[in-house]
């Protein structure tokens, strides 16, 4: 998976020590996987535009090498359904510290789940699954194997988590699409064994998912010294 | 990497014996191996001279003989030059037991003997290990014979970064009637690692069971040594110290945070098909029963007892460990009840845990084991024996082992160890049925067998 411009995206951001947001869904989406539509704009008539494609309503983020937590700073707009509220963001954005650019993100729906990997020192990558949001920051419901993975590894990976039957679709719930979150997984593990070298841990979170597709929302992808 | 030499070898050289101290670890080593194994051995000292009747070697080139294993106990910086010296005289392989490499700051010391070892493909084991305890063959633990407990020989291999906690399980495995085919300190592990040991174990007819102290593994070597781990058709167990994170690092993700380094260990054993033991007391119940039974079981738990208190015990156990003690059928029930005496079987309980009561009798508790045998209803027969009660005799033990054989299901038994009881152990465990100290141990003995 590892080709030329990937591997200049993670050249290029090696200064930093970790991906921009933007570059990161360019290398995800290169790799095969499904990312919202979106655009990064800097300037009102940039945003406006680039929105008009994507459509309303829209996600709007912070882009600069000096914001890793974008929530920590506000750096996040969910929700934006019109070119007022899409510009006050912009506006908020520009006098944040690095400012590189807005994110301009389509809305995602679905079952938010994490999908990340550490690369552990005794046995090289390692991928986690989980359920987002609270799902992993309080009740930490989530499991973890080495990558590569193979099928058998995905799906015991699944069951193992308490939550499960929220992706079997549970009390009326429409079910995900279980094998599109199985070979998200698995391309996942794939391309992590492909980067090893340059990874330290990396966040896909949150990961969309509902009955049709998984579609990665934010990715974070911090790379080693 | 050969490593027959290293733990079945014939002739051995002890280096740094002293001519005038007794107590030196290399004195001990030499003493037990000259009388006590078949090693042909030698001691070796640079001054010469010599220890009681026998010659002290000033060189190794001087040996009579091509030499399988040298025992290296020298201070650790003339440990480069006597492993050169070893590899110039064609000896095959080295146990490196003196410290003060590595893990006392000379970490230049180590990389010598290690660059010296892989140009010349000489395998050592250690430093700042005991070696080997390798029976019939070799003993290279500086441990005076008459303070180690050995326990019986038989087909559990341990390999352990601590020579202290190998040398406490070998008294655990001792009090528990489990028998080892090797028992191998790595020390520093600087050349021979758990991998090539795994390996090494593997093919070694003698030993069925392969169990590893790990406190950690290098960059890498974790990731190698489950994949080889996965491949064994020997079951392979863990037992890991350093679980809890040293310090808070700070950390930029979730998965970074939550995939800490016990964490990921956990995973990618589990993922390779090792069995973990928490702790000692699994460490020794997981060797016993996969040193007796290779069959896997899905978990089918049928228990028999003389005590409804013991059953429930056993049951909550299983339910800790998820593992089923399913409902008999109508038609299982039945025959356990035709089965036993008249007098049990009014007051007895045919559910799972068949409780048979204190008035039971051998001869009850081998009809409700043929039952429990012959049905596809249970895959693993849990005995709790009280051993106190009058109908019980002397041999239950075999009597029970013959069932097993026969239906080809797995039993295991709980009986308290405690001296009185000792006959009764044996009459379980010189017959092929684990026995177990605890109820829970019994069921965690059940919890090994579902390993796939």
């Amino acid at each position: 998976m590892l080709n030329k411009e990937i591997k200049s995206i993670l050249d290029k951001s090696k200064q930093w020590g970790w991906v921009l947001e933007p570059d990161a869904k360019r290398i995800l989406s290169l790799c095969g996987f499904q990312t919202p539509k979106y655009a990064v704009a800097k300037e009102p008539e940039e945003a406006i535009a680039a929105t008009r494609k994507i459509g309303y309503p829209v996600v709007a983020k912070i882009v600069s090498p000096e914001i890793i937590h974008k929530s920590d700073v506000k750096g996040v707009v969910v929700g934006i359904k019109d070119d007022e509220r899409l510009l006050k963001a912009l506006e908020k954005f520009r006098k944040l510290p690095g400012f590189a650019g807005m994110l301009i993100d389509e809305m995602a729906a679905g079952v938010e789940l994490i999908i990340g990997a550490k690369n552990d020192l005794q046995f090289g990558p390692m991928i986690l699954l989980g359920f987002g949001g609270v799902g992993v920051e309080i009740y930490k419901d989530v499991s973890l194997r080495m990558a590569p993975l193979n099928k058998d590894h995905v799906e015991s990976m699944m069951k193992e988590l308490k939550a499960y039957p929220l992706l079997t679709g549970y009390r009326g719930s429409k079910p995900v699409n279980i094998a599109a979150v199985q070979s998200t997984l698995i391309r996942f593990s794939k391309l992590m064994m492909d980067i090893q070298d340059y990874f330290e841990s990396v966040d896909l979170n949150p990961v969309m998912c509902d009955g049709k597709s998984c579609t990665i929302v934010d990715a974070r992808i911090m790379l080693n010294d | 990497m050969n490593l027959k030499p290293l733990l079945e070898p014939k002739t051995m050289a002890v280096i740094g014996v002293s001519a005038t101290n007794e107590r030196h670890p290399a004195n001990v080593i030499f003493d037990k191996n000259n009388h006590r194994y078949p090693v042909e051995v030698f001691a070796v000292n640079p001054k010469g001279g010599r220890l009681h009747d026998e010659k002290l070697y000033s060189r190794i080139n001087d040996l009579p003989k091509k030499i399988d294993l040298a025992v290296i106990a020298a201070r650790a910086e003339f440990v480069p030059d006597v492993v050169s010296q070893c590899i110039k005289a064609g000896v095959k392989s080295a146990a490196v037991i003196s410290g003060g490499f590595t893990e006392g700051g000379r970490k230049d010391l180590q990389d010598k003997i290690v660059d010296m070892a892989r140009e010349a493909s000489f395998p050592f084991i250690g430093p700042n290990c005991l070696g080997i305890y390798s029976p019939f063959h070799v003993d290279t633990f500086f441990l005076p014979i008459e303070r180690m407990v050995k326990p019986n020989i038989g087909s559990v291999a341990l390999v352990s970064q601590s020579g202290g906690i190998l040398v406490d399980q070998m008294i655990k495995f001792s009090q528990q009637g489990v028998g080892m085919s090797k028992a191998i300190s790595i020390g520093n592990k600087a050349f021979v690692r758990e991998i090539d040991l795994l390996r090494y174990l593997v093919a070694d007819s003698t030993t069925k069971v392969i169990a590893f102290y790990v406190e950690g593994f290098d960059e890498d070597e974790g990731r190698d040594f489950v994949l080889a781990a996965e491949r064994s058709p020997k079951p392979v167990i863990i037992m890991k110290s350093g679980k809890s994170e040293a310090g808070h690092r700070a950390v930029s993700s979730h998965t970074a945070s939550m995939a800490g380094d016990y964490a990921s260990f956990k995973a990618a054993i589990a993922q390779h098909n090792i069995l973990e033991a928490a702790n000692e007391h699994e460490l020794v119940s997981f060797c016993e029963v996969l040193s007796v039974y290779q069959q896997s079981i899905d978990g089918k738990i049928g228990i028999i007892t003389a005590s409804g208190g013991h059953g429930a015990m056993a049951v909550d156990a299983c339910a800790t460990e998820k593992i089923s003690v399913p409902e008999l059928s109508q038609e299982t029930k039945d025959k356990l009840k035709n089965a036993v005496s008249d007098n049990v079987r009014t007051i007895a309980s045919f559910n799972n845990p068949v409780d048979l009561t204190g008035s039971a009798i051998d001869d009850d508790f081998v009809a409700c084991a043929k039952i429990m045998g012959a049905t596809d209803e249970i895959d693993c027969i849990v005995f709790l024996l009280l051993p106190y009660i009058p109908g019980v005799t002397l041999d239950i033990g075999v009597r029970l082992s013959q069932v097993c054989k026969k239906y080809k299901k797995p039993i295991i038994a709980y009986v308290p160890h405690v001296e009185k009881y000792n006959m009764m152990i044996d009459g379980f465990e010189l017959n092929g049925i684990p026995a177990s100290s605890s109820i829970e141990g019994a069921v965690l003995m059940a919890k090994a067998l579902m390993r796939k």
